[in-house]
């Protein structure tokens, strides 16, 4: 019995990499999709392209190429990152490009009167996204920034193939050490699944608070 | 490093062969996620709470929880339990159970679109729940499903490199060979990524083509 409490106390350490990994992907991947989403809607043409450039090449390759390509081939071109901080960074970067067109939908699905309004009122283009669009588009992107949270975690466990000691590393290890390769696997399977209901729970209980006292009001 | 055109001409019978392997476990996948799709989503329906809850679990357990985990899990696991599978047939049956509990959430948005009176016709006419089923629901439902539908098989290819974590010779295990073996790794890798983006390119202008011609759910 003694030694499995070690073998978990090794699985628990990575879910504690997989938990800072989802994090730091996920505040990436916000900044990113805000970026790239709000630079879609830009007036300045260039700056559209560069965003749809952005949106369409990671989201066209799947993340596992993007993170051998992030761990193997950029030191080639000088850039020698950590597993970890190529593991965030490809997370980030490629979760980021999917939560740009949430960005998008949730903005232009906000009614015309409202900017409409924000015209009347005299607020500058600025003004009007950062208090009267944003304010309403963010309760929109809030779901599917979950869902999105999610499956950048679920996304986090290729990171144990360049060698970064995540939740599914550990679990490996523990199968090469005891031979056994059902505890460790199932353990790992449910760590996850708590890990991806504490998110959604969470996400929804920041959606209630958003939308406190506009029952009714919301469509 | 400089990029070597040579090299890639010397390597690309290798990526190929990977392609073909790619391409076999995406098409299987998709079979297999369809048809996994359909019954959670039938099952789901069911007026038995006993039936359609335990299925509603598992469903949201195995969408919660990562396909490189649940392909170890068939790999390693099942072979203890008496089960033993070739690498690609625990990679589709990986990626279709999966994409499976994703497909369903499709049929169950298209199920559900439409209209009630079909379903309360079919009763007027007598006709039997199967019947009802296949004469009648499905007909209807299918179309407008076909975009997103497609749309997750795309999103199935482009996962397909996490099968070569279980030893399937694919396109990234190809491509990760040959990088070991010459320890050259931008060539190798760069072409994977290419080829994916190419690929999703085509099949974005493929489903914008599927959501004119069959109009699109959401």
């Amino acid at each position: 019995m003694g030694q499995w409490a070690g073998y978990l106390q090794l699985i628990l350490d990575g879910a504690v990499v997989t938990i800072q990994l989802t994090l730091m992907g996920s505040a990436l991947a916000l900044v990113m999709a805000f970026i790239a989403g709000l630079g879609r809607l830009s007036r300045i043409a260039p700056l559209r392209w560069l965003a749809t450039a952005y949106i369409e090449f990671f989201r066209g390759t799947s993340i596992f190429v993007q993170l051998f390509w992030a761990y193997f081939v950029l030191p080639l071109f000088g850039f020698s990152l950590t597993p970890l901080q190529a593991g965030v960074l490809a997370l980030g970067l490629n979760v980021g490009a999917y939560g740009a067109e949430v960005v998008r939908g949730a903005i232009r699905s906000i009614g015309k009167e409202q900017y409409e309004a924000c015209i009347a009122l005299n607020l500058t283009r600025w003004q009007g996204l950062r208090k009267i669009i944003l304010p309403q588009a963010f309760v929109l992107m809030l779901p599917t920034f979950g869902n999105n949270a999610i499956e950048l975690l679920k996304a986090s466990a290729v990171v144990s193939l360049i060698s970064l000691t995540d939740m599914t590393f550990q679990a490996q290890v523990v199968r090469a050490q005891t031979g056994n390769t059902l505890v460790p696997f199932l353990t790992i399977l449910l760590l996850y699944f708590v890990i991806a209901s504490v998110i959604s729970f969470a996400i929804r209980g920041l959606e209630r608070y958003l939308t406190r006292g506009l029952d009714g009001i919301r469509s | 490093m400089e990029w070597d055109w040579a090299f890639v001409v010397q390597i690309l019978p290798t990526l190929i062969e990977g392609v073909k392997i790619t391409i076999i476990a995406t098409l299987l996948g998709s079979v297999l996620a369809a048809i996994v799709g359909l019954v959670i989503a039938i099952v789901r329906r069911s007026k038995n709470r006993l039936i359609s809850m335990p299925m509603g679990f598992v469903a949201e357990f195995i969408r919660g929880t990562p396909l490189l985990v649940q392909l170890y899990f068939i790999f390693y696991v099942l072979p203890d339990l008496g089960i033993t599978l070739s690498p690609l047939v625990a990679g589709v049956i990986g990626l279709g159970l999966h994409y499976g509990t994703y497909t369903a959430e499709v049929y169950r948005a298209g199920i559900d679109n439409v209209a009630r009176g079909q379903w309360e016709a079919a009763k007027a006419c007598n006709l039997s729940p199967l019947q009802t089923w296949t004469q009648i629901i499905m007909p209807q439902a299918l179309p407008p499903m076909i975009p997103a539908l497609a749309n997750y098989f795309i999103a199935m290819f482009k996962e397909t490199p996490l099968l070569s974590a279980i030893t399937v010779l694919e396109l990234m295990n190809q491509a990760r060979s040959i990088a070991n073996y010459n320890y050259r790794y931008i060539e190798p890798i760069t072409m994977v990524g290419a080829f994916f983006l190419v690929i999703s390119i085509v099949s974005v202008i493929g489903l914008r083509w599927l959501e004119r011609r069959y109009g699109k759910i959401d």
